[in-house]
């Protein structure tokens, strides 16, 4: 074949969607879109590369043709999805140093533009750190859980979509899924507490799983609630929906701000930290953990932060949907504003609240939470069956 | 099956769980200093408490007697970090009991100015911990805040933040400089309004309060025998202030209230410390208000014999952490030949079981926090 | 049953002339303004100090110390009450070769710390002590470090 021209092989005006394999159906994917191209980038010029060493080898065919595209593309369509998770991530990390001490009445870092560097700078300080294990854990438990906590919740970062176009799965039951990857954290934390033969931990571990079965309820009635009003656990179908008629946040006003303190509980935030309690836990179930997986854990605590910021606002604020507006441009930068939004009144209760006892979240769970969500879920039913929505 | 359905109490009562040590310190978060407190928890309630002191013990009082008298000074300093004035004052006043010297009008004021912007110093740096304990960083910067103004005071007195070095047996160091009662004034009104930022933050809020509150109750009758003294007590009903009951310097010339609360649980401990502050602020106001009428020239020191007559002598005072007592024994020479110091911590502390017991794990640092942890004069 | 009277807040004159008419061995040396000074034999310092406690409502016990006298101890005690801020001081003399003393413990539980650091750095035995442990140093000392003969380095 006369392939000579690296043109021949880079085909960058090619839709993804008319690939054969595209894996999302009908739907546009803005960043598939982005790492096809960027497929057809490096891997034209390497299947390029090839053939001029060995003109009409198969390798550089197979690498063009529809099927690997699609599976290079995926990789890098990850690590794209990823990226973006994790500098949304390090950018609530930012946000919370920097309100935190203006609330505090002292600077926040001071490192690097505007102290965003700093996060880089302990990036690389807990990645220098020696990595301790103590001697007598159960180590492979000690290492699986933690892997599975951070696994888990970077998965269920990556997996809450920005907008309509920039998404990794368009599940019908999105909402759940993402709720049940988002809920299982603690039963690891309850484990690792085990495995780290160590009274903090082990006690830390339990506060866990009390602070689970204390909000978990109630949570899941506020998300049934919200794909009542909506009719559908579809995340898109939910924020269409709102378009439609008004942001949640006003027929479940109760529902919402039980919400936000049960997923400040989700995500292990300041007041309802008890599993870390570091005044008396010393660091809860993380006190055995060092070096770099201390960093990712404190790391994983900020991602699930972001997803219960961005559930909030996918459930109540309209999602990425602007009311009278639409889409937009740019859907993803309002998203994220609305969840940077949430995340800052997290960062505000923590300023000015303190510590709750772990017998005082189990009465807040099931004797404050338990009956607003109920109220919340029989006012929906109301204006339901009203006719409002 | 029938037969397993035994009642639950029954299986409770045939479950044996086991009481579990936890040892926190002397590296935690929650021992401002070195010090541990074994917990014994059955789940998360207390059942049981001990501490452990002394990994700073520098053997103090043997120290000194190693020491002429003015040199024991700065030594007194360091006993406790964050109430150095009154510990130097209660030393320069058991010296000047032993010599049976009466010193000038204007060093009393003084050394009430001085130990007041001490009290509260040293219940900021309490306030601060209390934050820290009960999980708001906030108030502990906050707290911290102000505090740095009454250590700016101490500079414009004497010229050190800390460690004071500021009594002298027979007065003061220095008189005071010109601009200091327009400084203090200033400082004390200052701090009056901005005291009540943090009291929106602390007892306006729910979850502070009830952290507090109902926890850790003491009774009369328990606070008196186990010999707990200062603002804990008083929180529990007893009502009874050294400065007020058993003057010493010039507080009996001083108008001031003793807050008592009957409470007895953790938040009295702690309204007991805020009222306080407010207090020594009027103290402050006072004295400052004697100290200008004496006029520029009176004096502030007086000359004093290096060596002290044979005897012993004992004075006590205020600490803003309770009663702190000095006993000295001279033999007639220029060097102490036994000084004992009664810290009000060390007595504080060792009622951590009673406090503790019956409390959840979660409350210990809240309520440990309410003796205002020293280890320098605890274990000394 | 104790039917004695009980004296809230007694002044300076009264504690003394209480103190000497029940027990003939205290000897009150001298008296301040809210001061008392008594010296006691030490078999009966627990007795004394009950009446002190129970009668003349001497609720507060601020310190118990130890003194080393090279020919003799003594035990210091200092109580307190919570009504006119009236301190009795009791001594109590102890010889070298058998220093032990009644604890007080049973009548304030506060005393508890200080018998146990005014043993452990003077070597003076509180009998019926509930926890006669070493406090401040480590459980290793043989020797009791505040006593005289404990030279400090540096002190000749």
């Amino acid at each position: 074949m006369a392939y000579s021209s690296i043109l021949n092989w880079i085909d960058f005006y090619q839709n993804p969607m008319s690939n054969a394999y595209y894996p999302f159906g009908d739907i546009y994917n803005l960043p598939f879109d982005i790492s096809y191209k960027l497929w057809e980038l490096i891997g034209g010029t390497i299947a390029w590369l090839i053939n001029l060493i060995f003109p009409g080898n198969p390798v550089s065919i197979w690498l063009m043709d529809d099927a690997a595209c699609t599976l290079f593309a995926l990789i890098i369509f990850m690590l794209i999805i990823f990226i973006v998770v994790f500098v949304c991530t390090l950018i609530s990390l930012w946000m919370e140093r920097k309100f935190l001490g203006r609330m505090m009445d002292r600077r926040g870092t001071m490192v690097g533009m505007k102290g965003f560097l700093q996060c880089v700078a302990d990036g690389l300080k807990t990645f220098m750190k020696e990595n301790t294990i103590p001697g007598k854990v159960d180590k492979m438990t000690y290492m699986w859980t933690v892997s599975l906590v951070i696994g888990v919740s970077v998965l269920v970062a990556c997996m809450v979509p920005l907008s309509d176009r920039w998404f990794v799965v368009n599940y019908d039951t999105g909402l759940l899924i993402i709720m049940a990857f988002f809920a299982l954290a603690p039963f690891f934390i309850l484990v690792s507490g085990w495995a780290q033969n160590n009274k903090y931990s082990l006690i830390g571990g339990m506060r866990a799983a009390e602070l689970m079965i204390s909000y978990e309820v109630p949570m899941l009635i506020m998300i049934g609630t919200t794909a009542l009003l909506a009719g559908s656990f579809n995340i898109g179908d939910i924020i269409d929906a709102q378009y439609e008629t008004v942001w949640y946040i006003v027929p479940q006003i109760i529902g919402c701000i039980t919400f936000f303190f049960a997923a400040t509980a989700e995500s292990e935030r300041l007041p309802f930290d008890i599993a870390e309690a570091e005044a008396e836990l010393v660091e809860g179930w993380q006190t055995e953990y060092a070096g770099m997986k201390w960093g990712l854990i404190m790391l994983a605590d900020y991602f699930r932060g972001y997803v219960a910021c961005a559930m909030f606002a996918i459930m109540y604020l309209g999602g990425w949907m602007l009311p009278g507006i639409g889409d937009g441009p740019i859907p993803e930068i309002v998203f994220l504003l609305k969840t940077w939004f949430v995340f800052f009144l997290m960062i505000l209760v923590r300023a000015a609240l303190a510590r709750v006892r772990p017998d005082q979240i189990l009465n807040i769970g099931w004797k404050v939470f338990m009956p607003l969500s109920v109220i919340n879920l029989a006012i929906v039913l109301l204006l339901k069956v009203g006719g409002v929505f | 099956m029938a037969d397993s359905l035994v009642p639950v109490k029954e299986i409770e009562e045939k479950m044996e769980t086991d009481k579990m040590w936890v040892i926190m310190g002397p590296q935690h978060p929650f021992s401002h200093g070195l010090w541990t407190l074994k917990v014994q928890i059955d789940g998360e309630i207390v059942t049981d408490a001990e501490p452990i002191v002394g990994y700073l013990h520098r053997g103090w009082e043997k120290e000194t007697e190693n020491r002429t008298y003015p040199k024991v000074i700065p030594m007194a300093d360091r006993l406790c970090y964050a109430a150095s004035m009154t510990y130097t004052h209660l030393y320069c006043m058991t010296v000047e009991k032993a010599l049976g010297i009466d010193i000038p009008e204007k060093a009393k004021y003084i050394r009430i100015v001085a130990d007041e912007v001490c009290r509260i110093q040293s219940h900021l740096m309490w306030l601060a911990a209390v934050g820290t304990d009960l999980g708001n960083l906030t108030v502990f910067l906050w707290a911290m805040r102000e505090r740095e103004f009454f250590l700016d005071l101490n500079v414009k007195l004497c010229g050190a933040r800390m460690t004071t070095n500021y009594p002298r047996i027979g007065g003061v160091r220095n008189d005071v400089t010109e601009l200091f009662d327009r400084d203090i004034l200033r400082t004390v009104d200052r701090f009056e309004k901005a005291m009540w930022d943090i009291i929106a933050l602390m007892d306006e809020s729910s979850i502070i309060v009830s952290r507090m509150k109902g926890v850790s109750y003491l009774t009369r009758e328990q606070v008196a025998n186990l010999g707990m003294t200062g603002p804990a007590m008083r929180g529990c009903g007893v009502d009874f202030d050294i400065r007020r009951d058993d003057p010493y310097d010039n507080y009996d010339k001083i108008d001031f209230e003793v807050p008592v609360l009957t409470e007895g649980d953790s938040y009295a401990r702690y309204m007991i410390r805020i009222e306080e502050m407010f207090q020594s602020c009027d103290i402050i106001r006072q004295a400052v208000a004697k100290v200008r009428a004496l006029g520029k020239n009176a004096p502030y020191r007086i000359k004093t014999p290096t060596k002290v007559p044979a005897g012993t002598s004992f004075c006590r005072l205020e600490d803003p952490r309770g009663e702190s007592l000095m006993y000295l024994v001279s033999d007639g020479s220029d060097k102490p030949y036994r000084l004992k110091v009664r810290s009000p911590i060390f007595v504080n502390v060792s009622t951590s079981k009673a406090m503790c017991q019956g409390c959840r794990i979660a409350d210990v640092p809240a309520i440990l926090a309410q003796i205002d942890m020293c280890l320098g004069e605890t274990d000394r | 049953m104790d039917t004695e009277a009980v004296y809230q807040a007694p002044s300076e004159d009264e504690v003394k002339a209480l103190l000497t008419e029940k027990f003939p061995e205290v000897e009150v040396t001298r008296t301040e303004v809210r001061r008392v000074y008594a010296k006691l034999p030490r078999e009966k310092v627990l007795e004394v100090c009950r009446y002190i406690h129970d009668n003349l409502t001497f609720e507060h016990c601020s310190t118990v110390i130890g003194v080393d006298y090279v020919d003799h101890m003594t035990v210091v005690y200092h109580l307190s009450n919570y009504y006119n801020g009236l301190m009795i001081e009791l001594s109590a003399d102890i010889p070298n070769d058998d220093p032990h003393v009644e604890s007080v413990t049973c009548v304030w539980e506060g005393a508890n710390w200080h018998e146990r650091e005014t043993w452990e750095l003077f070597g003076i035995v509180f009998d019926n002590h509930p926890k006669l442990e070493r406090l401040l140093t480590p459980k290793t000392y043989e020797f009791y470090p505040f006593r005289k003969s404990y030279k400090l380095r540096g002190s000749e």
